[in-house]
Order: structure tokens, then C-alpha cells, then sequence
């Protein structure tokens, strides 16, 4: 038992935070490309394309993240790689976090309304042409108020990475709880962080989808 | 790269696979009925005319779906330690999951409830309905019809979560796995049983929901769908 509560345990912890913020950038980075190529691959022209990832968006959906974290930590070990807990935590967040944006994102490119698709077909602009010039440009406006929304649940869910032996904030508060053993109030603090990272993005994502509402129903015809 | 699978040494554990995989159901089915029924008190509280009992709902969902389930279980077992109750661990998890879904339950009931037309509940008034019929019939009922698919997904995402319950030592599946592989040294194949089995269970309580939604709601049947 060491003692009570200093500065250094509160540094520890801050770097704990650094570092849940560093983890999530990363699951968000590695996340958005896998799962912007998951979008695309969910309305491919190919059969093939769309069931492979459907299937891949099933199987991730359907399996707990603690289970994927495990898998891609005892997995990249069976084959024979030597990896860091934070290259194996942020391998599984970017597998996880892609097929949730791949979902919806392709929501969001499915709500672009379809006579833009008609019209674009209509001055013969090809299939990337379409996509880049009139379809996407559109979807990012619709897709940013749910993305932001989402950056939330990432950052909470860095939290599980703690379990595979990466030192973020949920990790840090495990160990100075090792040492001092008042793990109601260590634990407190930990969730007021928490909050204090998720709940501006919160705010941020209600505040962007009604900001988005009132453009919707301004372009609405009477 | 030499990846040597060894599915049998493990596969011999199924009965500790599956009581696991029971006991996930298990604790799923309490805390969806329990954060079921929390989570439309408090998304009734969050409409009350009350403020005090409106915003002390509004501070409790924005506090629970802004911090993540691991620290929330953490805080209710070592909350309900440090105030001398003494529960299994199964309990706990129950508990912190009713906890969990019923914030994010909250929110889909307040949907269904806003998006129920004003000029429905005025006509039942119109027709002499008391204030709980009105309650039940105009609006308790078609709201939850609305996002019953919503809630659904909820619940099978709730299933999923259950998994970080492992963490406090609930025996369900990650526990259980948690087990199995440091008795056998086989983590991968573990872990690919136990991915397997999560996607069969979601899979199941899929069909469950949509099959219920055929019996609560025959005027939608197309309600959800299986996958």
C-alpha cells in the first residue's frame, strides 16, 4: 500500500489519457480507410465484392470486441510475429472500428437522394467520376454528425485495449490502484476523464445533426 | 510464418464452452428485460414536466453512455463492495448492465415517444380515454413498436458487451475462455471457438427478437429481419 494519492500517480494517469487519446486517433485513422474501402465494397457493381463484405461486416458485428482484441493479440503471436500490445490493440480497433464506419458510410452514401445519381449518369460522367464529384462530396456532409457520434464509442472503447496489457487510461488506473488500493475513487476519477473526453463530441455530434436538420428542411420543398 | 492450429485440444473443453455460452444468455436475457424496463422509466423521467426528476435522467444518460461499460462495472462492483454488500459476481455484472443499456434504451424509447403524432394522443383524449389508457395504447405501445428494431440491436449489442464482464470474474464465455486458454496454451483456437459462438449467439437472439416481433406486432410483418 503506497500511501494516498499524489501528483505523480495524477501524471501517470494523465499519460494514461495521452495515450487513450493516441490509441483512438489510431483506430480512427486506420478504422476510416479500411472502413471508407468497406463502404464502397458494401454497393460494389460486383456480386462477389458485396457478399465478401457484408460477410466480414456480419462477422465483426457479431463478435464482442474483447474477443477480437484477443484474437488479434494471441493471433499475430501464432503466426509467428512478435508484436507490441499497441500494435496488436490497434490492429483489432481498425478491423472493429472499419466495419462500423463501413456501415455508415454506405448509409450515408445510400441517402444521397437518387435522382443525383440519375443526373450524374445523365451527363455521362463515369462510375468514379459520379462517386467523386457528385455523390461523396454530399455523403460526407450527411455522414459528419453520425462519424463524430462514433468517435465516442471508439474512444470508450480503447478502454478494453487495457485488457491485452496497453497502458491507457483504464490500464494506468489499474495499476496505480495496485498500489494504493482505493479503487472507488481511482476508478471516479478515471470516468470523469472519460466523460470529459466523449461528452464535448457528444455535444459536438447532437449540435452538427440538428445543425443539419435545419438545412434539410430549408431545401425541403413546400 | 508457421501457424500450426490445434482445434481438437481445445474442441474436448465444449462443455465449458457451451456453459459459458449459456451463462452469457443468460445474463443478456435479465439485463435486457431489467435495462428494458429502466430504460423506459427513464426515458418517461426525461419527459416529466418535473425538473428535477427531467434532468436528474438527462445527467444520468449522458453520464452512462459517455463513459465506457469496463470503468462502469468496475465502479458498481467496488461501489457495491465499498458499501458492504457483498454479491456474486454475476449479480454485479447484471447490475452494471441494466445500468449500461438502460441510458442507451432511454434514448431509442425517447425517440419512439417523440415521433408518436400529437394528434393521436389528442384524439384519445377526444375519446374520453383515461390518462393510463392513453399511456398504454396511443403511446406506450406504437413507440416501442416504432424502434423495436432499434432496441433489438441494442440488446444483441448488449450480448456482445456482456463479454467484458469476464474482467470482474462473471463465468461467461470470455471467462470461460480466459480459462481454457491459459489451462491449455491454445489462445488462438480459443479464441476463434469462442468468436464463433458470440456470432451464433447474436445470430439466435436475431431470430429470437424478429420471431417475437411477429407475435407483438402481426401489422408489421415485416418487422426486422432475421440477419
Amino acid at each position: 500500500m503506497g500511501g494516498h494519492l499524489n501528483i505523480n500517480h495524477l501524471m501517470f494517469l494523465g499519460q494514461g489519457a495521452l495515450w487513450t487519446i493516441g490509441l483512438s486517433v489510431i483506430a480512427l485513422i486506420g478504422g476510416g480507410i479500411v472502413g471508407f474501402g468497406i463502404a464502397l465494397a458494401r454497393i460494389s457493381p460486383l456480386k462477389s465484392v458485396r457478399i465478401a463484405s457484408a460477410v466480414y461486416v456480419q462477422l465483426i458485428q457479431g463478435t464482442p470486441l474483447l474477443v477480437i482484441l484477443f484474437l488479434g493479440y494471441f493471433g499475430l503471436a501464432a503466426i509467428g510475429l512478435k508484436v507490441s500490445s499497441l500494435t496488436a490493440a490497434g490492429a483489432s480497433l481498425t478491423l472493429y472500428v472499419a466495419a462500423y464506419l463501413g456501415e455508415i458510410w454506405r448509409g450515408c452514401i445510400q441517402s444521397v437522394p437518387k435522382p443525383q445519381w440519375e443526373a450524374a449518369e445523365g451527363l455521362a460522367l463515369s462510375r468514379t467520376q459520379r462517386m467523386m464529384k457528385v455523390i461523396l462530396p454530399q455523403a460526407i456532409r450527411i455522414a459528419t454528425p453520425p462519424t463524430v457520434g462514433f468517435m465516442v464509442q471508439i474512444i470508450k472503447n480503447t478502454s478494453l485495449a487495457s485488457v491485452v496489457g496497453f497502458v491507457e487510461l483504464m490500464r494506468s488506473g489499474q495499476i496505480v490502484n495496485n498500489s494504493l488500493f482505493e479503487p472507488f475513487a481511482i476508478y471516479a476519477i478515471i470516468a470523469v476523464t472519460y466523460f470529459a473526453m466523449c461528452y464535448p463530441l457528444s455535444l459536438f455530434s447532437q449540435k452538427l445533426e440538428r445543425r443539419m436538420g435545419r438545412g434539410r428542411s430549408n431545401l425541403a420543398p413546400a | 510464418m508457421n501457424l500450426q492450429l490445434d482445434f481438437p485440444a481445445v474442441l474436448e473443453r465444449w462443455p465449458n464452452f457451451l456453459g459459458g455460452a449459456a451463462l452469457t444468455l443468460e445474463l443478456a436475457a435479465f439485463a435486457t428485460v431489467l435495462g428494458a424496463l429502466f430504460g423506459t422509466l427513464a426515458a418517461v423521467g426525461r419527459g416529466s414536466h418535473n425538473a428535477l426528476i427531467a434532468g436528474a435522467c438527462k445527467v444520468y444518460v449522458e453520464t452512462i453512455r459517455n463513459t465506457p461499460l469496463l470503468v462502469q462495472i468496475f465502479l458498481v462492483y467496488f461501489g457495491l463492495a465499498s458499501l458492504g454488500l457483498k454479491l456474486s459476481a454475476f449479480t454485479v455484472a447484471v447490475a452494471a448492465l441494466t445500468i449500461n443499456v438502460g441510458a442507451y434504451t432511454a434514448e431509442i424509447m425517447r425517440a419512439g415517444f417523440e415521433a408518436i403524432p400529437r394528434g393521436q394522443i389528442e384524439a384519445a383524449e377526444g375519446l374520453a380515454l383515461s390518462r393510463l389508457q392513453i399511456y398504454w395504447h396511443i403511446i406506450l405501445l406504437p413507440a416501442i413498436e416504432k424502434v423495436y428494431p432499434a432496441l433489438t440491436s441494442q440488446f444483441v449489442l448488449l450480448m456482445l458487451a456482456s463479454s467484458v464482464c469476464s474482467q470482474i470474474s462473471a463465468e461467461e464465455l470470455t471467462a470461460v475462455a480466459n480459462y481454457i486458454q491459459s489451462d491449455t496454451y491454445r489462445a488462438f483456437e480459443t479464441y476463434i471457438i469462442v468468436a464463433v459462438l458470440y456470432i451464433i449467439l447474436s445470430l439466435v437472439m436475431r431470430a429470437g427478437f424478429w420471431g417475437l416481433g411477429l407475435v407483438l406486432f402481426p401489422r408489421r410483418r415485416r418487422l426486422g429481419t432475421p440477419l
